[in-house]
């Protein structure tokens, strides 16, 4: 079973985003997306600065079996990428919530989180998925 | 639902995740692809090869049919149990498939042809047997376990009936030998030591078992996939297919040109081909950057001259990524690898990459 902390916000493909105390928010990959991508060998983060649409791809997390995107969840520009990834992108694998995390994004909108997942409708996502 | 194995149950016991391979329900991986990868270098991994189609063919004319029908030349097979890796090639010289071949017993050989290729691989060698009045059997009763690694025939040993155990240790490279229904043989897909044994179907989960209680480590196909990339060998239907021939694969040395007399079926054709001179050649990549190479991603050498990628992945051992790419025969000896919107440097190489553990390149 895949971990689905309850104090995160998802969306349907299985990003998970947290708000910080500064209005920005964290992004990163589920514990889902993690295991169903396997070993995770190499993440090309998008340049920080750079302005991003909702539902852009802005990142590609490549297993050894596949190259995948990463959807940026809202509006907003990138101010922080998870440096530690170019030599450890196991860390996503291993710590999918935490260490693993990918970006951090100003979003253009305090207010977007609101249209994305709350965990109960994300694992609801994850049943249809089985 | 797909075709499942007789060891299905044991895969879905282990926790392996699933996928479909050509109509079959197949383990992809149990838990780390790399991990799985890592076990066949250092210590023993097993695959279910089992989907893989066992063909036997039989007859009196047996081994001229097969003289006929495959690129090299089973006359090289003296004495039972030696193997010989060779293609099937078509009127054209592309090749239907790549495969082992056995001799078994006077007027007996048996094939191990790829699963996807199977009912084409069946109906073509049935209809070029035909003139020579040969049984083709495709054995679904039999279950494959392909076990790799430098302690995989040690491993094995431990769980095989004495006599057989005995007679199996002294088998040299590419070599087999059939005991009671149950054929042992030292071949396999990962530039590994190792067996392959084919038995009954329904023996084929206790030895699963024996092999987990020695220790050997359960592989999907995704560690299949990086440990013969490494090994530099081709993958049919990826590395190549009916629109190339072997010379463009890297394969010209499983082609027998000797005896000139011999008229296998595409011969005539790799003849022309290698007269006007081939055109087209399979390297290896070794990506000198962070990044991963796929398939079907373009390769460019300083010149301009370009070619496709056929197999890329992560390579474990190496730690780098690695690839296999047709390109042409003056292709030079680094290049650029299109990953997206980035050029990244690479070395060509002549595969292999990695060899009984070792890193050549």
């Amino acid at each position: 079973m895949s971990n689905v902390p309850d104090d995160l916000k998802y969306t349907d493909s299985h990003e998970w985003l947290r708000l910080e105390q500064d209005g920005a928010i964290t992004v990163g990959i589920t514990d889902y997306a993690q295991e169903s991508l396997g070993d995770l060998v190499f993440v090309e983060m998008p340049q920080v600065g750079r302005r991003l649409k909702a539902g852009e791809a802005c990142a590609v997390v490549e297993s050894v079996k596949a190259a995948s995107d990463t959807y940026a969840p809202v509006a907003g520009e990138v101010v922080d990428t998870n440096s530690r990834l170019a030599e450890e992108p196991e860390l996503i694998n291993r710590s999918p919530y935490d260490e693993g995390w990918l970006m951090r994004i100003q979003p253009d909108d305090a207010n977007a989180l609101e249209s994305l997942l709350d965990p109960e409708d994300y694992e609801n996502v994850l049943a249809d998925a089985r | 639902m797909g075709q499942h194995t007789p060891l299905y149950g044991k895969h879905c016991e282990a926790g392996a995740r699933i996928v479909d391979f050509a109509g079959w329900d197949m383990p992809i991986q149990y838990g780390s692809q790399i991990e799985e990868h890592r076990a066949v270098r250092r210590d023993a991994g097993m695959f279910d090869v089992s989907h893989m189609a066992i063909v036997e063919i039989t007859g009196a004319r047996a081994q001229e049919c097969l003289r006929h029908l495959l690129a090299n030349d089973v006359a090289k097979l003296k004495e039972p149990g030696k193997a010989l890796y060779t293609c099937l090639l078509n009127e054209q010289g592309g090749v239907l498939d790549d495969l082992i071949v056995y001799y078994l017993a006077e007027g007996r050989y048996r094939t191990v042809v790829n699963a996807a290729t199977r009912d084409k691989d069946l109906s073509w060698i049935k209809i070029q047997g035909e003139r020579f009045q040969v049984q083709v059997e495709y054995r679904a009763d039999l279950a494959m376990l392909a076990v790799q690694g430098p302690q995989a025939r040690e491993k094995v040993l431990q769980v095989l009936p004495s006599e057989l155990a005995a007679a199996a240790r002294a088998l040299a490279p590419f070599t087999g030998l059939e005991r009671e229904g149950v054929f042992v043989s030292r071949t396999g897909y990962t530039g590994e030591d190792g067996y392959e044994i084919m038995l009954p179907a329904a023996a084929a989960p206790a030895l699963w078992e024996a092999l987990r209680e020695q220790g050997v480590q359960p592989c999907g196909l995704g560690a299949r996939d990086t440990l013969r990339l490494e090994a530099g060998m081709n993958l049919y239907g990826q590395d190549m297919d009916e629109t190339v021939t072997p010379l463009e694969s890297g394969l010209a040395w499983t082609v027998a040109w000797e005896p000139a007399g011999r008229e296998f079926i595409g011969r005539a054709a790799l003849l022309a081909q290698r007269s006007a001179g081939v055109q087209r050649q399979l390297v290896g990549l070794v990506l000198e950057a962070r990044g991963v190479i796929r398939a079907h991603q373009v390769v460019r050498d300083d010149g301009g001259l370009t070619g496709t990628v056929t197999s890329g992945s992560f390579a474990p051992t190496l730690g780098k990524s690695i690839g296999l790419a047709r390109v042409p025969v003056d292709f030079g000896r680094r290049c650029e690898v299109q990953i997206r919107d980035h050029f990244l440097p690479a070395q060509v190489i002549d595969p292999p990459f990695v060899r009984r553990g070792r890193v050549l390149v």
